[in-house]
């Protein structure tokens, strides 16, 4: 076991697997030499060559497309998107051809392609630098999408989003990513993609969280009797321990830092009202952002949901 | 600190084979009799897939087609430089590349049936399944020009796209990306005038489409399009190019969209006839015929034998096509990710 931080995880079993497979290969802007603007990649050039980590020109859009090129070919790129605000300029890219070419070409080609970037807000950066727009990706079919909530989950999801067949967008939240450090189990062990975790048992109400918003949650549920699901993938996400958890407590707040409409959060809500709703007894409610874009730093804290709201939420649900 | 001149451009024309049938000797690729056939073979194939494709759709047998009448020596004379081993990248107006290198015909009048299962290419092939977003298969090629490059396979990826592509920002930074990498990949624009009803000048204010490889550091070089043998020279010159460790090269091919967009198109509203009369005598057929005539290698029995070949082997891979058994549905949910999720599992059995 050893003490790291997020950007330590990630960096290890990305080392760890180029060392195990020379199909991995890193591709990005700034991932070389830096070592990524967070320092993700740091010391994987020197060891690995710049024909394995590739300092692109400033070209989200070619960067993911030949990363499907590469992945058609036989090798395991693993893409650098800056932030989640510059993956719209290679939206077209994923969407149109990355979770296609399986179907497409009945399997003849695949995309076994890794995409990370870092998400989310509370970091106090420029515009686009704190997107949290999972949505988008988890509405289009053929692409995973995960988010870990610290570093051991990073290392586990990283490590089966490397060996996944098919293209997987690795979410990592920013405001974690130097956050706090965790025991992290040596050598190799991934957490399946589709599987959500349970990280505290709980009879009364479910909270449903992920990425940064999983440590937020955390700091409130004390004082309930709350069961609290890291939802870890995020499409396809794990219905089954969802409902699990739901049949048992009745109750379920759902938190993101995504606006409210159209989020993730109204994916699994309805999911529980179609599926267990006989098993409810207070409404679904969602701590969200509001249907705004993601302020500049000194309205973000008016932007992202708080511990406050999260209370406040689990208090109405448990007045039933 | 005076004004100088930093850069200066010039931008190659190539054109061997005249509209009489006549070529310029010095040029003239090292090609036998027999390959002279199989360029002429192919291009007949080609014409006749298409004028059935047409008329199949009209019957209500195929689904919506985009015809490449005019295109053919473009087409086959690129696909006819290729290795074995080389990857290609096909936009939708592709189809005499995919007859040229063997493709199943069967398979591809499967696809515009409206069938994945045309894309299924066979294993001993690398194209990739036609792209229908235009442009944005630029950058697939550049990857797996990356990934040779990174395997030091001595092959090339090749892509097709038309003169609208030239306008899409995967044009640009897959060009920028080949160039800064100089990477084993050839870029081969069928500059048909028209991308559907919006002419070359509202595509572009450059005098040529081929100078925009200049700008990303690599030639590019402009041929007559209607010419199999210019268009089979200067791929030739690419793909050796490339395979030396000399990177990219962009090849403009300029020709002409004979036909309508697609079978969903009328290019009467928006096109004159007598622009159309003008490239027929230009027809890229009749100058080879024209040619291989000169050579004794035409004869009107040959033509005929040829046409009736290439009918024969469309009227079988259209027999074939119509023969395959309807596709099952839950192909799409097997097909989406290796493994389905509980959800997409569900769906299928649901249907």
């Amino acid at each position: 076991m050893a003490l790291l931080t997020m950007v330590q995880a990630i960096n290890q079993v990305l080392g760890e697997e180029m060392a195990r497979d020379d199909r991995v290969v890193i591709l990005g802007e700034d991932v070389g030499t830096d070592g990524g603007v967070f320092r993700i990649t740091e010391g994987l050039l020197p060891r690995f060559g710049p024909e394995r980590v590739i300092d692109t020109p400033l070209s989200e859009s070619a960067i993911v497309g030949a990363a499907i090129g590469m992945a058609a070919y036989g090798l395991r790129p693993v893409v650098e998107i800056q932030f989640m605000g510059f993956m719209y300029a290679a939206f077209d890219q994923l969407v149109t051809h990355a979770s296609r070419l399986r179907s497409r070409s009945r399997s003849r080609y695949t995309c076994p392609l890794v995409v990370r970037t870092p998400y989310g807000g509370g970091i106090k950066a420029p515009e686009l630098h704190e997107e949290s727009t999972e949505a988008l990706f988890c509405h289009q079919p053929g692409i995973k999408v995960v988010a870990p909530s610290g570093p051991h989950t990073a290392k586990g999801l990283l490590l089966a989003a490397l060996r996944d067949p098919d293209p997987v967008i690795f979410l990592e939240p920013t405001r974690l990513y130097r956050l706090h450090r965790e025991e992290v189990t040596e050598g190799e062990y991934t957490i399946p993609i589709g599987r959500a975790e349970v990280v505290r048992e709980g009879s009364e109400v479910t909270v449903i969280a992920w990425g940064s918003m999983l440590e937020r949650v955390l700091k409130v549920v004390g004082q309930y009797r709350a069961e609290v699901i890291d939802l870890l993938t995020l499409n396809p996400f794990d219905v089954e321990t969802v409902l699990a958890s739901i049949r048992k407590t009745g109750r379920v707040v759902i938190v993101h830092e995504a606006v409210r409409t159209c989020g993730l959060g109204a994916e699994i809500a309805a999911t529980i009202a179609e599926e267990a709703i006989l098993y409810l007894r207070a409404p679904i409610l969602r701590v969200a952002a509001p249907d705004v874009t993601m302020p500049l730093p000194r309205l973000e804290e008016y932007y992202l949901p708080t511990t406050e709201q999260v209370a406040a939420a689990l208090d109405e649900v448990m007045r039933y | 600190m005076p004004e100088e001149v930093r850069a200066t451009f010039a931008v190659r024309h190539l054109s061997i084979l005249d509209e009489n049938g006549n070529v310029d000797e010095p040029l003239m690729p090292p090609l036998s009799d027999a390959e002279i056939r199989r360029m002429y073979e192919a291009m007949v194939l080609a014409r006749t897939f298409d004028d059935r494709a047409l008329a199949l759709q009209r019957e209500g047998r195929l689904g919506t087609y985009p015809p490449i009448r005019g295109q053919e020596a473009a087409q086959v004379g690129s696909a006819f430089a290729l290795a074995p081993s080389d990857w290609v990248f096909p936009s939708f107006r592709e189809t005499g590349v995919h007859l040229t290198l063997g493709y199943p015909i069967d398979r591809l009048f499967l696809y515009w049936a409206g069938d994945e299962r045309g894309q299924i290419t066979p294993d001993h092939l690398n194209i990739f399944p036609v792209c229908v977003s235009v442009g944005t298969h630029i950058p697939h090629a550049v990857g797996v020009a990356m990934a040779m490059k990174y395997r030091q396979d001595p092959a090339v990826a090749v892509a097709w796209f038309g003169d609208g592509a030239t306008s899409k920002g995967d044009f640009h930074e897959g060009f920028n990306m080949a160039g800064v990498f100089r990477l084993p990949v050839v870029f081969i624009c069928q500059n048909n005038q028209w991308a559907i009803s919006v002419p070359l000048q509202r595509q572009t204010a450059a005098t040529t489409l081929a100078q925009k490889a200049i700008a990303y550091g690599f030639e590019g070089v402009q041929v007559d399009g209607n010419d199999v043998f210019a268009v089979y020279k200067a791929t030739t010159d690419a793909l050796d190019r490339a395979r030396r460790g000399d990177g990219p090269t962009f090849i403009e091919c300029v020709t002409y969209r004979m036909a309508d967009h697609t079978t969903a198109d009328d290019a009467a509203r928006y096109r004159a006839p007598e622009e159309v009369d003008a490239w027929l005598k230009r027809d890229p057929l009749i100058r080879l015929e024209r040619f291989m005539d000169g050579k004794g290698l035409w004869s009107t029995a040959y033509g005929d034998e040829v046409t009736e070949r290439a009918v024969a082997a469309i009227d079988e891979a259209i027999r074939q096509m119509e023969a395959a058994p309807p596709p099952d549905p839950t192909e799409m949910f097997a097909q989406t990710l290796a493994t389905p999720s509980p959800r997409q599992a569900r769906q299928a059995q649901e249907l």
